[in-house]
């Protein structure tokens, strides 16, 4: 909904007109409030951002807290941006992904060539952030993404090491983050060490699963017994083949990147035929609550990798909040529990912002990349800076791992190996599921 | 004993395969009607039972018991209001407006529901089965899809055998015109045939809420087994759509026992192998 209305409000002319009025009638309330506002009283060309979201879908999930995010970011911005005592209003025009990459590309050429916007946000998976980046840098038009790892971004778009990017820009984890907390979190408690994985023949299945660059090399290095049975092709309605091979070979840990209705499928079927691992890491299926709480019980103890949670200690520079403010304000606004995209679209618009700060104004976009390429901000996720990133163009955030407990009859998410990122602090120690 | 295992996995699959194809089986046996959005109807029907099972605090068992007339209401005005308008001797316009169909249910659903993975809580049924020794042990819930997928071909074919209302779709599927000179309003055949199958539908989509997660986009991915389940078993006959489902649930399970990447397209080979020996299925019943 929050889509469609975006979409109709921010194309007609009438919208920009209004803009302008508000614009106008807030600088003019200002002027007996604040003086520092009256030197912004001159209205300019407003920035217009640019943003492709998979807001339909099955990648919809993801995009849940879009609505709230972008009134937050229209408060924050109200008065505009301000350059050389110019104040600049700031617009921005959504567009929904419907979860595919054909039709993410299609928008974006769309925002660029017909929106002629300033700066392209997007984020949630390679599906949508590959294929807008691949537009920008054709186009030649600035692009932060966030929330894909770093790899399949990268590389998957054809990324040299030595050269990078010209206008894109990204920050998230990466699969050694995510190996490497997996690791120490498994190696917590005392296991035969023997784990089967989960991994579906798809993008992040297979770079998992990866002989070389994934889990299996690293799992084989620490002492760990590896159960791959190979990819198989999601969605599936029947996991009895993997689960009589990890009885049969005395399975204590599962792990696997896997959609919430294929991990409804396998857990439950696991539990009918007797199934009970010490430990189950599965990202994706259990990074959401919703997906879970329906297990009940046997949803408490789940363990998953964690991008961004109420106790990470970091502060928003846009609204002020801290993450625990942030997931407060969600929570009273929606009537819905927090989930890990909250903090990272609120990042992305925070760089976003930050960058247009220090440019030299609208429509002056080789200064808006120049700014983006320079960013050394503290978001809600972390600091971003693309100058400190693994390869050009990318900046890391810190992960760490989280167990479900429950607590009432809600499931809440606590942190439990912080060995890749010292400075979130661990809350619990991991407990076995049996 | 493990290949007995995969065996027993696999017509247990099968038996949901066969109740998702049903559906399908009754709309092109009595309409010839392609229904791109059976899938998305199947997840509809799970929201509905969700919403009911919630709100009323009821047992999911009872909750199917509201959701069947509900949902086989909603197919009576379906088809007379829109599928009649489309249905005649060109197969596209079905095609097309079911498509769309498909489209705006989902995108409905997820509007009001939004992208939440939901599931009908079942508690303690989840995980029960019926331990036969140490490799062997049944799902109740799978069991008792398996078992109301039967007992469901078991009441259509008595509708169809052993009433005048079966009657009156078999003449109507027969021959249009001539059930017309009879006397049979077509329009009334087909709006109480598409409450039948979205009866049918119904206890498909509570099945699949009770026994997995389900979010408004996952209808299409059950669509292709359901054909393939129809026309294993040949077009119009409901025991050849149950025999098509068990055909591609062990097909799939020993295909994935083998190698989990072979499970879906073990069930596609199969389905493509009987299309070679009989290329109208195992019981086609009409001759079209």
């Amino acid at each position: 909904m929050n889509t469609k209305n975006n979409k109709f409000d921010m194309h007609g002319i009438s919208r920009r007109n209004l803009m302008k009025v508000l614009a106008a009638s807030s600088g003019a309330a200002a002027l007996g409030l604040s003086p520092s506002r009256v030197f912004a009283a001159k209205t300019g060309k407003p920035f217009k951002i640019g943003f492709v979201t998979p807001a339909s879908g099955p990648l919809a999930i993801f995009a849940e807290p879009d609505q709230f995010v972008l009134e937050q970011v229209k408060a924050a911005t109200r008065d505009g941006i301000v350059i050389d005592g110019t104040h600049h209003p700031v617009e921005i025009i959504v567009k929904d992904s419907q979860s595919s990459s054909n039709r993410a590309a299609d928008v974006a050429a769309e925002l660029i060539l017909n929106d002629e916007i300033d700066i392209m946000v997007a984020a949630n998976t390679p599906e949508t952030t590959n294929p807008v980046a691949d537009q920008c840098e054709i186009n030649g038009i600035p692009c932060v993404t966030n929330d894909t790892p770093w790899q399949p971004h990268f590389f998957g778009r054809g990324g040299d090491p030595k050269v990078g990017f010209e206008w894109t820009y990204h920050f998230f984890w990466g699969a050694e983050d995510i190996i490497g907390t997996s690791l120490a979190l498994w190696e917590q408690i005392p296991t035969n060490k023997v784990i089967g994985t989960l991994w579906p023949n798809d993008s992040d299945g297979n770079a998992f699963g990866d002989p070389k660059m994934g889990f299996p090399p690293l799992l084989k290095e620490k002492g760990f017994e590896l159960v791959d049975l190979g990819r198989y092709q999601s969605p599936s309605d029947d996991f009895s083949a993997y689960i009589n091979e990890f009885k049969k070979q005395g399975v204590e840990i599962i792990s696997g990147v896997i959609p919430p209705p294929d991990f409804g499928t396998f857990w439950s079927q696991a539990g009918q035929q007797g199934f009970n691992p010490m430990i189950c890491t599965m990202a994706k299926a259990t990074e959401f609550p919703a997906a879970i709480a329906p297990f009940g019980d046997r949803a408490d103890g789940l363990t998953v990798e964690v991008w961004w949670s109420p106790t990470h200690p970091f502060v928003s520079g846009l609204t002020g909040q801290t993450s625990a403010e942030l997931a407060a304000e969600y929570e009273a606004k929606t009537g819905r529990q927090w989930t890990m995209p909250l903090g990272f679209k609120h990042s992305l618009f925070e760089v976003a912002i930050d960058a247009l700060k220090r440019s030299e104004g609208p429509g002056r976009l080789e200064s808006i990349r120049d700014a983006i390429a320079s960013t050394n901000y503290n978001s809600i996720v972390g600091p971003v800076n693309f100058q400190t990133g693994p390869v050009p163009n990318i900046s890391k955030t810190p992960l760490v791992s989280g167990q479900w407990r429950k607590q009432g009859d809600r499931l809440e998410l606590e942190i439990v190996e912080n060995s890749q990122a010292p400075m979130i602090a661990k809350q619990a120690e991991l407990r076995s599921l049996v | 004993m493990e290949w007995i295992n995969t065996i027993i996995q696999g017509v247990l699959l099968g038996g949901l395969y066969a109740l998702f194809a049903t559906g399908l089986s009754l709309m092109f046996g009595i309409m010839r009607l392609v229904n791109i959005a059976h899938g998305d109807l199947i997840v509809l029907a799970a929201y509905v039972g969700l919403v009911v099972v919630e709100t009323l605090g009821v047992h999911p068992v009872v909750g199917l018991i509201i959701v069947v007339p509900i949902m086989a209401g909603l197919g009576y005005l379906l088809q007379r209001a829109l599928l009649n308008r489309t249905l005649g001797s060109d197969i596209l316009p079905p095609l097309l407006v079911t498509f769309g169909l498909s489209i705006i249910i989902q995108n409905l659903l997820l509007e009001i529901f939004s992208a939440d993975s939901r599931r009908i809580n079942v508690g303690e049924l989840d995980v029960a089965s019926i331990t036969i020794n140490d490799q062997i042990s049944i799902g109740v819930m799978p069991l008792i899809v398996l078992i109301l997928a039967i007992l469901v071909i078991f009441a259509l074919q008595f509708l169809f055998y052993k009433t005048g209302l079966g009657r009156a779709f078999r003449a109507t599927s027969d021959d249009q015109d001539i059930a017309r000179l009879m006397g049979i309003s077509n329009k009334h055949i087909f709006g109480l045939a598409m409450a039948v199958a979205m009866a049918v539908v119904a206890i498909a989509g509570v099945l699949l809420a009770m026994r997995t997660n389900f979010d408004p986009a996952i209808g299409p991915s059950r669509l292709l087994y359901g054909f393939e389940a129809v026309i294993i078993g040949g077009l119009g006959s409901l025991w050849g759509t149950l025999a098509g489902g068990l055909i591609l649930g062990i097909s799939q399970a020993i295909g994935a026992k083998i190698d989990p990447g072979w499970q879906i397209l073990m069930g596609h080979l199969m389905f493509l192998a009987i299309l070679v020996v009989r290329p109208r299925g195992l019981f086609p019943r009409s001759v079209d």
